[in-house]
């Protein structure tokens, strides 16, 4: 693991430990998020696929009456039946917050005056199979706005989720290990200072005990000879 | 007020219409590609797409994956499921977990 380039003082030192104690803390918390995270996100994967083959399902049979009716009927008087819509949704949309994600909330409205005849025309000319296929396809639309939710809202943590589960490892192998050493080795330098010049002190008070022993010699020998 | 849209070939797409849905009919990849480009950015918040078409136009769809809106969802067409969409939820699970780890027992 490389270190960080930086000059060894103490003033490093300190502003490093600072930035260790964040990065732990913040890993923590990131950690903390990507479990919760992982949490949730499983099991809306697991609801969005339980409600995606029943919705598969279920449009199957409808497209099914449909080719019926499509095949009873000539492809204009189709189309003229179903030209102009009795029902219309209105849809609106409310964000809702998962840990940090905004995702969105659809909340919709059917616009039918009578629920019950939501058929864009009448009985005389069109088969009953399309009638079938109308009604399978309403009682669905629910779910299917449901689906769009919640496979959205699972599209998205699986990003945050990515995105979290990078930063913590980005932060648990790379930064932290990248403090701690360079904090190990400014330590070290520190201390290799500390000793270099402990050294030095005691040297420089060997000589100087030398040199005045010396004097003190010379000044003795000079006290006998007179 | 957000809009519905629904893409697909012409006979999947009828009964959407009944329904209350706004329904954009058409029969190649290219016609799907530019309709979503046109609607993509115009207030719809759910956009369906028939899976076929979806198949073509998934870099079109990436693009929209992280954002908030609108949710593009691949459904089955008249000739039935593709899997394209629980491939989609899979590949979710994936980019999330790093490994599908909850429907690789399935198959």
């Amino acid at each position: 693991m490389e270190r960080l380039n930086v000059n060894p003082t103490r003033m490093m030192l300190t502003t490093l430990k600072k930035r260790l104690v964040t990065a732990r803390k913040g890993h923590k918390l990131m950690k903390d998020k990507r479990d919760q995270l992982m949490k949730n996100f499983l099991e809306l994967a697991r609801e969005n696929k339980r409600l995606r083959e029943e919705v598969e399902a279920a449009l199957a049979r409808v497209y099914e009456s449909f080719s019926v009716a499509s095949a009873v009927m000539s492809q204009e008087v189709l189309a003229e039946a179903l030209m102009f819509p009795k029902q219309g949704v209105k849809l609106a949309v409310e964000g809702k917050n998962v840990m940090s994600v905004d995702v969105p909330q659809f909340k919709f409205e059917t616009t039918a005056a009578d629920p019950a005849d939501i058929y864009p025309y009448g009985f005389a000319s069109t088969s009953g199979e399309l009638d079938a296929a109308i009604a399978g396809l309403a009682a669905i639309l629910p779910d299917l706005l449901e689906l769009a939710a919640k496979e959205k809202e699972a599209a998205m943590l699986a990003a945050e989720l990515e995105k979290t589960r990078r930063r913590v490892n980005a932060l648990e192998y790379v930064k932290i290990p990248q403090l701690e050493m360079t904090i190990k080795y400014i330590v070290m330098k520190l201390d290799e200072n500390e000793r270099g010049n402990q050294t030095r002190l005691m040297k420089v008070k060997d000589m100087i005990l030398e040199e005045s022993i010396e004097e003190k010699r010379r000044q003795t020998e000079e006290a006998c000879a007179m | 007020m957000y809009r519905i849209g629904v893409i697909g070939d012409r006979e999947s797409v009828l009964g959407f219409k009944a329904v209350g849905l706004e329904v954009f009919p058409c029969d190649s990849g290219q016609e799907a590609r530019k309709i979503f480009r046109e609607i993509a950015d115009d207030n719809f918040a759910i956009i369906y797409v028939t899976e076929a078409l979806y198949r073509e136009m998934e870099a079109e769809v990436t693009e929209y994956t992280d954002k908030r809106l609108p949710a593009v969802i691949p459904v089955p067409d008249k000739d039935g499921s593709l899997g394209i969409g629980l491939a989609g939820v899979k590949k979710s699970v994936e980019r999330a977990v790093g490994a599908d780890i909850l429907f690789g027992g399935d198959k």
